[in-house]
């Protein structure tokens, strides 16, 4: 049973085969056997979980279903959860009981979907491995040694392992496709603005996205039914009609038109993770589509243009954890200015003090113009290649990553190295656009991911496009062995 | 672009954080770097193009002067480290 995907445990649920009471108490007994080894969770909310089987029970019994009644789901903890606690993986956060309920969790709950837990990642969603958490790092369920990608690296060895469905992901820079495609799994971010931040802690504002990280785009397309829509309460969601994503999952792509931009095939790029790319474009090649060169000439921008951005913008959002209100205070303040300093010096790990410490300097007198202002003008330019891009071709395809899961340790050391991982999915971010990664292959036994990249509000055609390539290959459900 | 220790020490009191002497050395090595990163930024002629602060172009929504909000205090104040008479509590400012 838990190896089944969300659209099959649905039709379980609703046949009566299972109940979401059993389903709940199977997925939590594989937290407790497996989570030691791999850390993805940070809370286990097992008797609210177990409550809200019982809950979900009674109304298949009625039949009041939605699609993910009873159906299990990790959140990150980064989703504010109402009287559980909410961490975003900070020590700042270890004593935070969130006061009230993020939208995106909200809506799964009154789906009726049961929340497992919270699950680990980088402190503050700053890194690319899951090494930054206050809590530990997480493990990848291909191979212990190697990192589950970040930041929503809890979330994705979680759902690899198969001690979850289907859980939440956020995506600030390739958070939710950097570690779906480095644990062999289907993440999609929305368009910026599809899915409300209300509740969702803020790391970079114009750039923070939720979205689903699943076995297969089938189930992404049922998460997404429920996490998208316009919400009141986060003044950049987007007033916009939802579709039925699971509606066009079927549509022939005969014709469809794929950009392969030569950027994201250069030097950087491990041979073996382009073999593995290519192979899947030949794939889809062969179910009819058309595939031609394309170039993002901003490209090699982007990282740079990322790194001014995303720490100006953290670096303001962050200002609120003062050791006043809510969260760590450091113990006997002389004065106020040394309790501002030392909660926050001690409250805070080094990668989220490193990038306060750049936008504070990007963002202070006299460097505005030469950082922040031509950022915010570059980011035009990075977002103009995409829209030129997309006069000529449908989708862009091209690697998630430029290798697969690196060796815990590997990068710690080195921020830059770290930071170039995210090469090929920060322009996404910079530009607002939808993109997934699906799995591929496998190079040594560890996964691959190929990106898809779509057009403002194509999250549907995306969708479709991934779940064709699913329907003719089976690298999405393939699950490491020792789970 | 690289920064030395007195830009460190400048940095972090403007972020209000307080560095340990001893990490200093370690902050100015990694902030060089991802500044030497971000350094290519500069190379770039943007002389016409307008800045994007967000991703959709889209303007800030408005809505009506209304209070919608419900008096919460008790709550939010059970999660603050020090509180007195519905007051949050730090150290003396003005003697």
């Amino acid at each position: 049973m838990h190896t089944k995907t969300i659209t099959q445990l649905s039709a379980a649920l609703r046949s009566g085969e299972v109940s979401s009471v059993e389903l709940t108490s199977l997925f939590l007994d594989r937290i407790k056997r497996h989570n030691p080894a791999l850390n993805c969770f940070i809370t286990v909310t097992e008797a609210e979980a177990l409550k809200a089987a019982a809950a979900a029970d009674r109304r298949l019994k009625a039949g009041d279903v939605a699609p993910l009644t009873g159906v299990p789901i990790a959140h990150k903890d980064i989703f504010c959860t109402q009287g559980v606690k909410t961490t975003c993986a900070s020590k700042m956060l270890d004593n935070f009981i969130a006061p009230y309920e993020s939208t995106c969790t909200a809506k799964f709950a009154e789906a009726g979907a049961v929340m497992l837990g919270k699950t680990n990642m980088d402190e503050f969603a700053m890194g690319s491995s899951n090494e930054t958490s206050y809590y530990g790092a997480v493990k990848n369920p291909w191979d212990l040694a190697r990192v589950p990608g970040g930041s929503s690296g809890g979330s994705v060895s979680a759902v690899a392992a198969r001690l979850a469905p289907a859980a939440t992901g956020t995506d600030t820079g390739g958070s939710i496709r950097q570690p779906a495609a480095l644990c062999g799994l289907t993440g999609l971010k929305p368009t910026y603005g599809r899915v409300s931040r209300f509740g969702m802690i803020a790391f970079a504002s114009s750039l923070d996205q939720a979205g689903p990280i699943t076995y297969s785009a089938e189930d992404a397309a049922l998460l997404m039914n429920v996490m998208a829509g316009f919400d009141e309460h986060d003044s950049t969601s987007v007033e916009r009609e939802v579709p039925d994503y699971t509606a066009g999952l079927d549509n022939g792509i005969e014709g469809l038109r794929i950009g392969l931009p030569k950027e994201y095939f250069d030097e950087g790029l491990d041979d073996s993770v382009a073999r593995v790319i290519d192979a899947a474009v030949k794939q889809y090649e062969a179910l009819g589509a058309v595939v031609r060169e394309i170039s993002l000439p901003n490209t090699g921008l982007a990282v740079p243009t990322y790194y001014v951005v995303a720490p100006a913008e953290c670096s303001s959002n962050l200002s609120r954890f003062d050791g006043v209100r809510f969260g760590y205070r450091c113990d006997d303040p002389q004065d106020l200015f040394d309790l501002y300093t030392r909660s926050r010096g001690e409250g805070f790990g080094a990668e989220v003090k490193r990038r306060i410490m750049i936008g504070a300097y990007v963002l202070s007198a006299g460097y505005y113009d030469a950082y922040y202002l031509q950022a915010q003008k570059i980011r035009r330019l990075i977002s103009d290649d995409f829209r030129a891009a997309f006069e000529s071709v449908d989708v862009i395809m091209g690697p998630t990553s430029p290798s697969t899961a690196f060796r815990l340790g590997e990068k710690s050391d080195d921020p830059v190295t770290m930071y170039l991982s995210d090469i090929y999915t920060i322009a996404v971010n910079m530009a607002g656009l939808p993109a997934a990664s699906i799995p591929a292959g496998f190079v040594d036994g560890l996964p691959v991911g190929l990106q898809l990249i779509g057009n403002y509000f194509e999250e549907s055609h995306l969708l479709n496009v991934a779940h064709k390539y699913q329907q003719a290959t089976d690298w999405h459900l393939q699950m490491p062995k020792e789970f | 672009m690289s920064v030395d220790q007195s830009d460190i020490t400048k940095v972090a009191l403007l972020a209000r954080l307080k560095i340990d002497e001893a990490d200093v050395p370690q902050y100015v090595e990694n902030l060089s770097n991802i500044l030497g990163l971000v350094e290519q930024m500069g190379e770039v002629d943007t002389d016409n193009v307008v800045p994007m602060a967000h991703p959709l172009d889209a303007a800030q929504r408005l809505r009506a002067d209304e209070v919608t909000e419900t008096d919460q205090r008790d709550a939010f104040q059970g999660l603050a480290p020090q509180v007195e008479s519905g007051l949050y509590l730090v150290p003396k400012v003005i003697e």
